[in-house]
């Protein structure tokens, strides 16, 4: 009766061995690694520039054991893995001065790194290290709070300004446009001027539902966003400040940054490795400000080291040529409403471009005096301008204009991002903060295994000592159940952290009980006098009721912890909801496969070894 | 080896109004520090700016207060965190002139600079800045937690047993989480996150010893027909204790284990653990039944119509009278 179908050692099997692939990677420790990252919101990391990379070393006989590029929310970057920290640092210096042109003024940004040890085969089939928590590697953490209203109100400002230029040309006379919260009113004297308004507006401006009130002989034409409209208002300015966001902590070259939503309005950044909290800041809140100037119209370029004509300013542009410009600024980055990748009449790549009502009128006049003449975008950080784009202008135009002569749709698009992310769209506040040194990231990893692994030991010796053989079983199942649950976590690339640790204790203290239980039950069925084979079977079974039944409870508390959590507690909850499930595997189904094994081949057994079995009638 | 060698049924149940009335008391003790003291809640829960730094030597920690209170700041917090050359900082929500609110870097960077790391060698260890509006969600969100979490027991309680049971084991497991955070307010512990993680992880994991025991009633009110409810349950209590006991020494092998070796980021945690598994003992075997009995739990409401079959092992079973 203590037998399992072939089926069922297979699942073991197989469950063993993909839990022993997956969670290996976590045992492999870090490798020194060099980071190649970008410098400049113009230079890009791609495939081109690991190219590169790989020839540089080659060239050098410098081994890597491995290259490896990462794409992450519209930034690239290149790892590159070395066996030893000589190698590495030799790889490093040298990138550094090859990579760069100008030392003073680097396009990339070459730094020291730790790469996992995880053999390519590995990570091939996926299986990657847990990523550690700031608690662990120490770190900065901002949790940042988008002002909506903030956003709106910037939108709003546009709109009018729109709103104001578009009567204007009908010749509709209104009597003064107010800015709300969240809405524009615009007083008329008539009903006529005010019916071709909103006629107008209502197609101009489909974002808003247009409706006239009116009190006495005044009449009010009200424009509200509509729902759909405010939503992706809001979406639109959580997107574009990630993005900047992104652009600008990759200036600070760290390791492995996280920039994500959180919620409707809320934005999570974490640097693991930063420590200098006040520089991060300094970075995240910087604004970049965009300038349009006409450039010299005889030489807009020349290479670096050239003298440029008297009276202009002079911005890189690309490796080693430099834009020429005149000092005045036609518009600048706030007046940019929108900005987007597209294609013109003859299906090349394009910029479209649309600004402001008022800066569509400089725009206008500027393009009919300079006809034929180039112009150009430069992008300020730091006080150093950085030329995104000269093209020529073709004609005369206002608000809505288009630049061509990108190579690609790809570098249109980057363009069109670097237009649009120029600033943030919305202001920010720091509303959480958390900093961890890296000494106590450690400290906190060591003692939290330290624990983990005294208490598994603790309850090791105790099983056995008790339940000898049978304790034995329960062990076993347990190391499984800490090696399934390793893996899994591995698998989904949950982030490990302190209360993680803290969980995976725990889930293994908990998971011991199922153990206990059976051997209980085991045990009381020998001494109520049940042959050896029987009493494996029903205790087993009578034990898995309740098993089932503490893990219900134990998963509703952990539920409730994932649902409401966050932060740190949503890390313990994950680990301690998935604990639950991989005991109930370990402790029952695995567990019994091993007692099965021992046991079932044997048609008659006389003892099992699972200690003593006191019986009240025996004194 | 075996450790609970129980003759006879332990009459639990006879001095179940005693230990009622001492469970009455703790729970009346609780509330009272709960409502006198409050809780030491964390900045988690309130806002505000914790610094840890380290020291080379044993920290001069009336020095660091002087410092720390030249710079203006009412109500701050300094003690020793870990060991004697660790100190963590509290410092309140601070509000500059325009009422805007100073952010901690600006505060922590202040604090730094009074402490002199170049003469002292105070080194920041850890920075952590909550706002206002986080802390206030966080205090619901864990008002939410604990209220889904009651009721999700209560129903399964309810659809497992009857609704005498889950009440009893709710009441029984609710008074274990009152006197964990009457703990933490009588003496002033810190009660962060991983605390109220730790409170109701605990609360999940002691109502399945109340389960046991109300299955252990269920089963014997099938089995022995004679008995009276009082007996069924000293019964059922004394022939699950011993698994109780080896249950939650298991578990609380691993919680000391993270008491005593996991630092002090993991203490509180694990003390909370710790208080949450002992009186969970207590509660499930002494409360949750006392109670369900008060409540006149009778073989009616759990035996319906059913008989069990008898165990048919005895005429099958080969190995039938095998001594082991």
């Amino acid at each position: 009766m203590n037998r399992y179908p072939l089926w069922k050692y297979v699942v073991i099997l197989v469950a063993l061995l993909i839990g022993t692939l997956y969670s290996l990677p976590n045992f492999y420790g870090e490798a020194p690694a060099v980071q190649v990252s970008s410098a400049k919101p113009t230079i890009k990391v791609d495939l081109a520039t690991q190219a590169r990379v790989e020839k540089i070393l080659a060239d050098q006989n410098i081994s890597s054991t491995g290259i490896f590029f990462e794409n992450t929310g519209h930034v690239g970057s290149i790892k590159i893995r070395f066996s030893n920290t000589d190698t590495q640092l030799r790889a490093r210096d040298l990138l550094q001065q090859k990579l760069n042109v100008d030392q003073n003024d680097p396009n990339y940004t070459v730094a020291l790194n730790l790469l996992s040890n995880t053999p390519g085969w590995l990570s091939s089939i996926n299986a990657l290290p847990m990523p550690l928590g700031l608690d662990l590697r120490g770190g900065v953490y901002f949790l940042l709070q988008v002002d909506m209203k903030g956003a709106l109100q910037k939108k709003i400002t546009s709109l009018a300004g729109d709103i104001r230029s578009q009567l204007r040309d009908k010749s509709i006379r209104h009597q003064g446009i107010d800015r709300n919260v969240d809405s524009i009113t615009i007083h008329f004297g008539s009903t006529e001027d005010a019916e071709a308004a909103r006629f107008l507006l209502t197609s101009s401006q489909p974002q808003l539902i247009w409706t006239i009130t009116s009190t006495g002989d005044s009449y009010k034409l009200q424009g509200e966003f509509k729902p759909t409209a405010l939503k992706e208002i809001q979406d639109n300015a959580v997107k574009q400040n990630i993005i900047t966001l992104n652009k600008r902590v990759n200036e600070l070259a760290v390791k492995e940054p996280v920039i994500q939503q959180q919620g409707a309005e809320r934005i999570v950044v974490q640097l693991p490795g930063v420590q200098d909290t006040a520089r991060a800041k300094d970075i995240i809140g910087r604004t970049a400000t965009l300038e349009s100037r006409l450039a010299d119209p005889l030489m807009s370029t020349i290479n670096v080291g050239e003298i440029p004509p008297p009276g202009m300013d002079t911005f890189r542009f690309g490796e080693n040529r430099l834009g020429v410009f005149k000092k005045s600024v036609i518009f600048s980055g706030e007046s940019i409403t929108d900005a987007s990748a597209g294609f013109d009449q003859n299906q090349r790549p394009a910029v479209n471009i649309t600004l402001d009502a008022s800066s569509g009128r400089t725009m206008q006049e500027v393009t009919r005096e300079n006809m034929g003449k180039p112009m150009g975008m430069i992008l300020f950080e730091k006080g150093k301008g950085e030329v995104l784009t000269i093209a020529t202008i073709q004609g005369e135009f206002g608000s809505k204009f288009q630049i061509t002569g990108q190579p690609t749709t790809e570098s249109a698009n980057d363009l069109a991002l670097l237009l649009r992310a120029g600033s943030l769209a919305a202001p920010m506040e720091i509303i959480e903060e958390r900093t961890i040194g890296p000494s106590l990231g450690a400290e906190n990893i060591e003692k939290g295994f330290k624990s983990l692994l005294i208490g598994f030991t603790a309850i090791a010796i105790f099983m056995i000592m008790y339940y000898l053989l049978f304790g034995t079983f329960s062990v076993v199942a347990l190391a499984v159940n800490l090696l399934l649950l390793i893996s899994v976590l591995s698998m989904l690339q949950a982030t490990l952290t302190l209360p993680g640790i803290a969980a995976m204790a725990l889930a293994l203290g908990m998971a011991i009980d199922s153990n206990v239980l059976i051997n209980e039950r085991i045990r009381e069925e020998l001494r109520n006098g049940a042959a050896p084979q029987t009493a494996i079977a029903v205790g087993f079974d009578k034990a898995w009721a309740t098993i089932l039944d503490s893990n219900v409870t134990t998963l509703i508390a952990g539920l409730a912890l994932l649902a409401f959590g966050s932060g740190p507690i949503k890390g313990f909850a994950v680990v301690h909801c998935l604990g639950i499930l991989t005991s109930m595997f370990s402790a029952v189904f695995f567990s019994r496969g091993l007692v099965n094994l021992w046991y079932g081949r044997h048609k008659k057994i006389h003892k099992l070894a699972i200690g003593q079995v006191w019986r009240p009638q025996e004194k | 080896m075996e450790f609970f060698r129980i003759k006879k049924d332990i009459p639990f149940m006879r001095h179940a109004l005693v230990l009622n009335a001492i469970s009455f008391i703790t729970f009346l003790a609780a509330i009272f520090f709960l409502w006198h003291n409050g809780l030491h809640l964390s900045i988690e829960f309130t806002g505000g700016t914790v610094m840890e730094v380290s020291y080379p030597q044993a920290a001069p920690l009336d020095a660091i207060r002087g410092n720390v209170e030249k710079l203006g700041y009412a109500d701050t917090q300094i003690q020793n965190f870990g060991s004697s050359r660790d100190v963590m900082i509290r410092l309140p929500l601070q509000k500059d002139a325009q009422g805007k609110l100073i952010s901690s870097a600006d505060q922590s960077a202040a604090v730094m600079k009074a402490l002199d790391p170049s003469t002292s060698g105070a080194k920041l260890q850890r920075v952590e800045f909550v706002g206002p509006q986080v802390g206030q969600e966080l205090a619901m969100d864990g008002l939410k937690a604990l209220i889904f979490v009651i009721i999700g027991i209560v129903l399964y309680l309810s659809f497992r047993f009857e609704w005498k049971f889950a009440l009893a084991g709710i009441i029984a497991n609710l008074h274990d989480v009152v006197i964990i955070l009457g703990f933490f307010a009588f003496f002033q512990w810190e009660f962060s996150l991983s605390v109220l993680a730790a409170v109701l992880a605990v609360l999940g994991y002691s109502v399945n010893e109340s389960v046991v025991i109300f299955d252990r009633i269920r089963e014997n009110f099938r089995k022995y027909r004679k008995m009276n409810t009082r007996e069924i349950i000293d019964n059922a209590i004394t022939s699950t204790i011993s698994r109780t006991m080896i249950t939650h020494g298991s578990t609380e092998m691993m919680v000391l284990a993270m008491l005593v070796f996991g630092g002090p980021t993991l203490f509180y945690f694990a003390l909370a653990l710790t208080i949450g598994i002992l009186f969970g003992i207590y509660s499930s075997v002494f409360v949750a039944a006392a109670l369900a009995m008060w409540l006149g739990v009778t073989r009616e409401d759990l035996v319906k119509g059913e008989r069990k079959p008898e165990d048919k092992n005895r005429d099958e079973d080969p190995n039938f009278g095998a001594r082991v």
